[in-house]
């Protein structure tokens, strides 16, 4: 191939024995390789594209879009294009007019209604009903429209208006943060009575906290029990802590609300063994105590696991040499035992809390009002408010924060340190 | 091979298609899923040969975005609530409705003369009325239980765990109401900042003790289970446990807020045609009288409601469970779809913080 | 029989007995005293429990009955943290998350000892196997041969009066080994610790102790200085398990005191001194080693019977010749003769008469 490329008597070439250059042969070679690893992976990197990067990009990307004004007022934007934030004239309320009109010819006058909705909530059906009666608008439009519902001169509506005529916007983010747009235009903090978003977010954050540190503190044991026992009552051992794996979630959740109910199994008991009185039965579900509950229990083999995989390699003769070099059964496992299992503490960690952050269902189940989180909200702007940027631009902010948070880990701990089993 | 096989699943695709002519039905699942099974499903399949599947749902307008958004939509015909009906529609995401496939009255009136005023809309059809009231557990009040909404907002006199749905709506009338709020300016009082801020201080006399729902099976279910001594319920949910199942369920009408419950395509829905004639044939006169023989629902048709008759175990007389009973409506309250569909996000994203707070 | 130099009893271990399942017992009635300043090996195959008995007295198993005393002092129920014991192990547990210092440092925090006289100890032990300047280096940077320096180094930081070692040169190679045996002997010598060395090698356990304690099935078989172990084992299984060794099946024919003749099995007499038989017509095996055994009539000792012979193969091996002979019946007895001027070369399928030191041949119960 490449070989009539080059001088056949440059003696600085070096040459197989048929005469190709060394280095185009090497190149040829293993490219062949290349190309053929390449071939193995492609299922995986089209299936990973399609289910994986694909939808983030698509959440990221709606997050800060959303065109069901821009794209069904038409007109309108062209008039906020070329007159910018002066005040509506009668141009403006023709352009409004002619905008209506098609809205309710396509059937989309919902949409807009919808996205001015997100930003100032009460105006969806000023233009579902302008829009009803948008085919007998006559000139002059401004005493028209006007006429149908003075709201329609409000100047906060405009401003709404003008910042939707842009598809691309970070108003799902400021909404994300507790702030909304104010009489001026501008952004501001959201009165007191409607903040939520920060608050979720902190409180997740918390309660992820609270579930994997008790998810350490009660799987630290059971996987050093593992990791030191002889193997038939290891594997023993082993089967129950995976056993919750091979129950279905719904299913697991559910038990834990028979066991956790004031009229359920754990009060009962409680009841039964004089410890309370019926009066004083003990509230663990729909609260924070049933969500932290439940989910140690779900999370716990998260934590044991990859605790277990590096327990398994530290070899009991270093608990024994420190013992031996005199130190207490507790100095030995701070300074000896604890520390070679940080990586372990840093896997489990990292998986557990991570995966409280996203939980949903157990949390929707057990967490009632004050046990709930933030993937719970992110739920409801997907399934019931059907505002999907606002759940995108809640998403985002979870990804984000967990991807600093994996960067803290990273510089502080090392990623390679990490393991997982 | 390659076109063979494009071909091949393309021919089969079809032909699943053709034979597969089906109504699928999205519900509420429970007692009413069981009532539209019996009155519209079962009736249907044996008229036209068309095969029917129940599906349930929480909140059955909660998939149709998600379904039409993802061009992927496997249910063809919805039970949703009135207002999301409108709001869904404006946003195109049912198919138009022409009303006039609707069938007239048995009685011979025209189908839009026949419907309850506002029954039919561009894009769904009511089948009932139904309300969100409430019921308390008759075991737990034996010196007489609460008798009006102030009565469930009240916990000092009657003590014990509340049941609420999970959401703003019927729960804040309910509160104005129980604060004195005549039903005709329930509205008006809660389009202001001042009024919701009523609502919620109401309702934060008895946030300690209440447990949220979702799904209208639950109810009944926290009740019989005592996690609750009354609770916020669809009043079919009530009837069916306390008249077929014998628990000790009294339900109290006063303060109750009723809206219509309609059926429509979602947009794209496969089976179009199919579907179409399924809702023509459901909300006959006779099939919307035949539902109020399972559950205490009201129909949508004037003309159904001399046909109404007793419940199927062929004793309980229906007329008095009914929302729309001249007894039940003393204190009673339409839910306003526009005031909904405009501030549905509003008063829920309050709602949640409240919660949270 | 036993020499016992200089033994004041500093480890004793009386009637000890340990057994892990309640059925059987790993350590049979253990009774042994060790002396101050001592360096003895227990040595034995795999399983034989000598690895046990040092976990008793380090403090990691106790004892199922019977006493360990350390200086005086019964330890049964001290806590190893508190014996004051340095110990070696087999893989070195170097703690692999700190430096060479820190792990040298270790056992001196963990007894409140200021800095100061830490690093001068730490310099100390260091200096000691010639490792100062890893001070800083993690165990994962270091060589075999100088993490077993550095763990010997942190046995003997804190300065212990009794050092365990458990196999501590088994993952080295073989020269390795051999120069780190003469480093430990040199490190016994000059610190005048007590040193309890476990070990399944017998050549270091002849190299390197003052005494050894052969073990097998639960029970010390003999407890002896190497040469006498070597030279006068007391029964078959020290003479198997000590050096190389021929074997012969015979009865007694006559007994007098410390001379005894033994009729083979197929009719050959030869002379042996009786170890642990004393019956004429009692069933016996005849240990010689390979290279007391004599071939040429003209350096035959006094007394030797001599029988015939036949030699089957010969290897030369350099320092040695070992040739292997057909010996009443037998081919597998082996004879080693040193590669000395003018030493005969013997060659396959030549008939030779064998015979060796009476004093060199000894009885013992099969």
């Amino acid at each position: 191939m490449a070989a009539t490329d080059t001088q056949p008597d440059d003696p600085q070439v070096l040459r197989t024995v048929d005469g190709v250059p060394l280095k185009t042969a090497l190149a040829v070679a293993s490219r062949r390789a290349r190309i053929r690893a390449f071939f193995l992976v492609v299922p995986l990197l089209v299936f990973i594209l399609l289910t994986f990067a694909v939808p983030i990009g698509q959440m990221l990307s709606r997050s800060f879009t959303d065109d069901k004004f821009s794209a069904n007022m038409v007109e309108l934007g062209k008039w906020f294009d070329a007159n910018g934030k002066a005040a509506p004239d009668e141009a403006a309320y023709a352009a409004l007019a002619a905008d209506l009109k098609t809205a309710s010819e396509e059937k989309t006058a919902g949409n807009i209604g919808t996205r001015i909705n997100y930003e100032l909530p009460g105006t969806r059906s000023l233009f579902t009903s302008a829009a009803r009666k948008a085919k007998d608008l006559e000139p002059p439009f401004k005493e028209a429209i006007l006429a149908l519902d003075p709201q329609w001169a409000r100047a906060d509506l405009w401003a709404a208006m003008r910042s939707a005529s842009a598809a691309a916007t970070l108003n799902f983010y400021q909404a994300a943060l507790d702030r909304q747009i104010g009489a001026d235009g501008n952004f501001e903090a959201a009165p007191e009575n409607v903040q939520i978003y920060v608050k979720l977010f902190i409180r997740t954050f918390v309660m992820s906290v609270v579930i994997t540190g008790l998810c350490l503190l009660l799987g630290f044991p059971v996987a050093h029990l593992l990791a030191v026992l002889p193997l038939r009552h290891a594997s023993l051992l082993m089967i129950l802590v995976l056993l919750p794996f091979w129950t279905s979630l719904l299913v697991r959740t559910t038990s834990w609300m028979v066991l956790l109910q004031s009229q359920g199994v754990v009060n009962d008991l409680l009841v039964a063994l004089g410890v309370i009185t019926t009066d004083g039965r003990l509230e663990m579900m729909y609260n924070q105590t049933g969500t932290i509950i439940a989910m140690t229990h779900i999370l716990l083999p998260f934590m044991i696991l990859p605790l277990y995989s590096v327990m398994k390699t530290i070899p009991p003769s270093y608990a024994r040499a420190a013992r031996s070099l005199g130190a207490t059964s507790w100095t030995t496992f701070r300074r000896i035992y604890l520390p070679q299992t940080v990586s372990g503490i840093g896997a489990g960690g990292i998986l557990c809390f991570i995966l409280a952050v996203g939980y949903y269902i157990t949390p929707a189940l057990v967490g009632g009002a004050d046990g709930t989180l933030i993937s719970n909200q992110i739920a409801f702007h997907m399934q019931k408010s059907l505002n999907w940027s606002l759940a995108a631009a809640l998403a985002a902010m979870l990804l984000a924060a967990v991807l600093i948070l994996y960067w803290a880990y990273d510089r502080l701990v090392g990623i390679d340190n990490m393991k997982l089993g | 091979m390659k076109k063979l096989l494009i071909l091949s699943t393309a021919l089969s695709t079809f032909a699943f298609a053709a034979s597969a002519q089906e109504v699928v039905l999205m519900s509420w699942g429970g007692a009413y899923g069981k009532s539209q099974t019996e009155a519209y499903l079962k009736p249907f399949t044996a008229e036209t040969g068309i095969k029917t599947t129940m599906v349930d749902a929480d909140n059955p307008a909660t998939p149709v975005k998600a379904m039409v958004e993802a061009n992927n939509v496997t249910v063809d015909v919805v039970d949703i609530e009135y207002a999301d009906a409108i709001r869904l529609c404006d946003e195109g995401l049912l198919e138009p409705l022409d009303p006039a496939i609707l069938p007239p009255g048995d009685d011979g009136t025209p189908a839009m003369d026949d419907f309850l005023p506002g029954a039919v809309t561009d894009c769904s059809v009511a089948t009932i009325v139904f309300s969100t009231m409430y019921a308390y557990d008759t075991t737990k009040f034996p010196n007489g239980g609460p008798k009006t909404m102030a009565d469930f907002f009240n916990t000092e006199a009657f003590p014990g765990k509340r049941g609420m749905r999970k959401g703003a709506k019927a729960n804040l009338e309910m509160a104005l109401m129980a604060d004195g709020v005549p039903a005709a300016e329930v509205y008006e009082v809660l389009a202001t900042p001042e009024g919701v801020d009523r609502a919620f201080a109401m309702m934060d006399k008895i946030k300690a003790d209440t447990v949220w729902w979702e799904a209208g099976a639950q109810p009944p279910q926290l009740l019989a289970d005592g996690e609750v001594v009354m609770s916020t319920a669809y009043n079919g949910r009530i009837f069916a446990a306390a008249v077929s199942e014998g628990k000790p369920f009294e339900s109290v009408w006063d303060g109750q807020v009723y809206e219509y419950d309609v059926l429509a395509i979602p947009k794209g829905a496969k089976n179009l045609e199919a579907a179409t004639q399924f809702l023509a044939y459901a909300t006959g006169t006779q099939r919307l009288a035949d539902q109020a023989k399972y559950i205490s629902y009201g129909p949508a048709r004037k003309s159904s409601g001399p046909l109404v008759g007793l419940y199927e175990d062929g004793k309980t007389e229906m007329g008095p469970y009914m929302p729309t009973a001249a007894a039940n409506l003393t204190n009673a309250l339409a839910s306003d779809f526009e005031f909904w569909a405009d501030r549905d996000t509003q008063l829920n994203e309050r709602f949640n913080s409240w919660l949270l707070n | 029989m036993v020499k016992q130099p200089q033994n004041d009893g500093f480890v004793v271990f009386d009637h000890v007995q340990k057994s892990y399942d309640g059925e059987t017992l790993v350590v049979k009635d253990l009774n042994l005293s060790i002396g101050k300043g001592e360096f003895l090996t227990m040595l034995g195959p795999s399983g034989s429990g000598k690895t046990t008995c040092l976990m008793m007295l380090a403090g990691f198993e106790t004892a199922t009955s019977g006493d360990i005393r350390l200086d005086g002092r019964p330890i049964n129920s001290v806590p190893p943290h508190k014996r004051g014991i340095g110990m070696v192990f087999q893989n070195y547990a170097l703690f692999p998350h700190m430096t060479v210092g820190e792990n040298l440092a270790f056992p001196l925090e963990v007894r409140g000892m200021g800095k100061d006289e830490r690093e001068t100890k730490i310099k100390r032990a260091l200096d000691m196997v010639q490792m100062y300047d890893f001070i800083n280096r993690r165990p994962a940077q270091l060589s075999g041969g100088q993490q077993q320096r550095i763990a010997l180094a942190r046995a003997l930081v804190f300065d212990p009066s009794l050092v365990l070692m458990d196999e501590p040169l088994g993952a080295l190679d073989k020269q390795l080994r051999e120069h780190m045996q003469f480093e430990i002997k040199h490190l016994h010598e000059s610190l005048g610790i007590t040193v309890v060395y476990v070990t399944h090698d017998q050549g270091e356990a002849l190299t390197m102790s003052d005494r050894v304690a052969v073990f097998n099935d639960g029970r010390i078989q003999q407890l002896a200085p190497p040469d006498e172990l070597y030279e006068r084992p007391d029964n078959a299984f020290v003479a198997q398990f000590i050096g190389e060794n021929n074997k012969l099946e015979g009865v007694i024919e006559t007994i007098n005191g410390a001379e005894a003749e033994v009729r083979l099995g197929t009719g050959e007499l030869i002379a042996a001194t009786p170890v642990n038989v004393s019956k004429k017509g009692e069933k016996v095996l005849v240990s010689i080693r390979p290279e007391r055994v004599e071939f040429k009539p003209e350096m035959m000792p006094p007394g030797a019977h001599m029988i015939d012979a036949e030699v089957m193969e010969f290897i030369y091996m350099g320092d040695l010749f070992r040739t292997r002979l057909r010996v009443a019946g037998h081919d597998d007895f082996v004879i080693k003769s040193r590669n000395t001027q003018g030493q005969t070369m013997l060659r396959p399928g030549e008939k030779i008469k064998i015979g060796w030191s009476p004093a060199d041949a000894r009885a013992l119960q099969p």
